[in-house]
């Protein structure tokens, strides 16, 4: 393990393909973390996140043949994560067409500090983390993946297009659609609530 | 209601509540048990997938054959018919044996 984990990347990759799979467990050590993080942002059940970055795990060791070694290796990976992540929001679309009657008090508190000052309802409450993960919830995957993305962890629209593998334009696109999606659902939360 | 501002002010809860990156006990063996073992069906895989390419040419080339024996003309002169001439050879004892009294 400790020889390994001395050896470079490119080292433990080339032996990897040549059929030492044990190779392949520093750098899961090594990458699993931002891969579980990744994974986290898009499913909320800890069976389904291990779900996801498992299948991530696997997708990279069948497809390590396609790697090319002049981009990181972590690059790679994260693609593979992002566009395994998009497949399960879309094999997951659920609870999306649900009502927010079911806001828990907090929620609830949060959002009535904010229609009455704006500025009272501070970012960092537990219950802003809540109401965003609800919202997120209720976006299409494509939506919620562009949100995540440009929105939250604030990626360039390049970037996105190369983590997703779709155009640029067709990013704009989606970005634009999701940011309307997103306005929708909070006008409904906010009419379920206060209408 | 200001709805873009409510929409700031929940992306900004987000970006200040990164996910977590722990990793469960145990899991890079679990990973890497299942890469041996797909490593291994890998290489049957591969084993299977040569005779079943080895069967498929096989099919191809009776295939080809019975085409060409379908089609091609018929020979003229019965002495090139090779299965006439190997009946006659494998049956020529007991020819001989109905000609002789």
């Amino acid at each position: 393990m400790v020889l390994c984990m001395e050896r470079s990347e490119a080292e433990l990759i080339a032996a990897v393909l040549q059929g030492d799979a044990a190779s392949f467990e520093p750098l899961v050590v090594k990458y699993s973390p931002r891969v579980f993080a990744t994974a986290r942002r898009y499913a909320r059940r800890e069976s389904e996140i291990e779900d996801i970055v498992q299948e991530v795990w696997l997708k990279a060791f069948d497809k390590l043949k396609t790697f090319r070694s002049e981009a990181p290796f972590e690059h790679w990976l994260m693609r593979l994560a992002v566009r395994t992540c998009y497949d399960f929001l879309r094999g997951h679309q659920r609870n999306r067409e649900s009502s927010f009657s079911e806001l828990s008090g907090p929620e609830e508190d949060w959002l009535e500090r904010f229609v009455a000052d704006p500025g009272s309802a501070a970012e960092d409450a537990a219950a802003a983390k809540l109401l965003i993960e609800r919202v997120l919830e209720k976006l299409s995957p494509s939506s919620r993946l562009v949100i995540q993305l440009l929105e939250i962890e604030d990626r360039s629209v390049k970037e996105i297009a190369k983590l997703t593998g779709w155009s640029v334009p067709l990013v704009k696109v989606r970005a634009f659609r999701a940011r309307g999606e997103m306005r929708k659902i909070l006008s409904r939360m906010t009419q379920d609530k206060y209408l | 209601m200001n709805l873009s501002e409510l929409q700031a002010k929940l992306i900004a809860a987000a970006r200040l509540n990164p996910p977590d990156d722990r990793v469960p006990h145990a899991f890079e063996r679990r990973i890497t048990a299942l890469v041996a073992a797909r490593a291994i069906t890998d290489r049957w895989a591969l084993w299977t997938r040569g005779l079943w390419r080895a069967a498929a040419s096989c099919v191809v080339v009776a295939v080809v054959c019975g085409v060409a024996s379908l089609f091609l003309p018929a020979a003229a002169d019965n002495s090139n018919d090779l299965s006439q001439d190997f009946e006659n050879t494998l049956l020529a004892s007991v020819d001989q044996a109905e000609v002789a009294p």
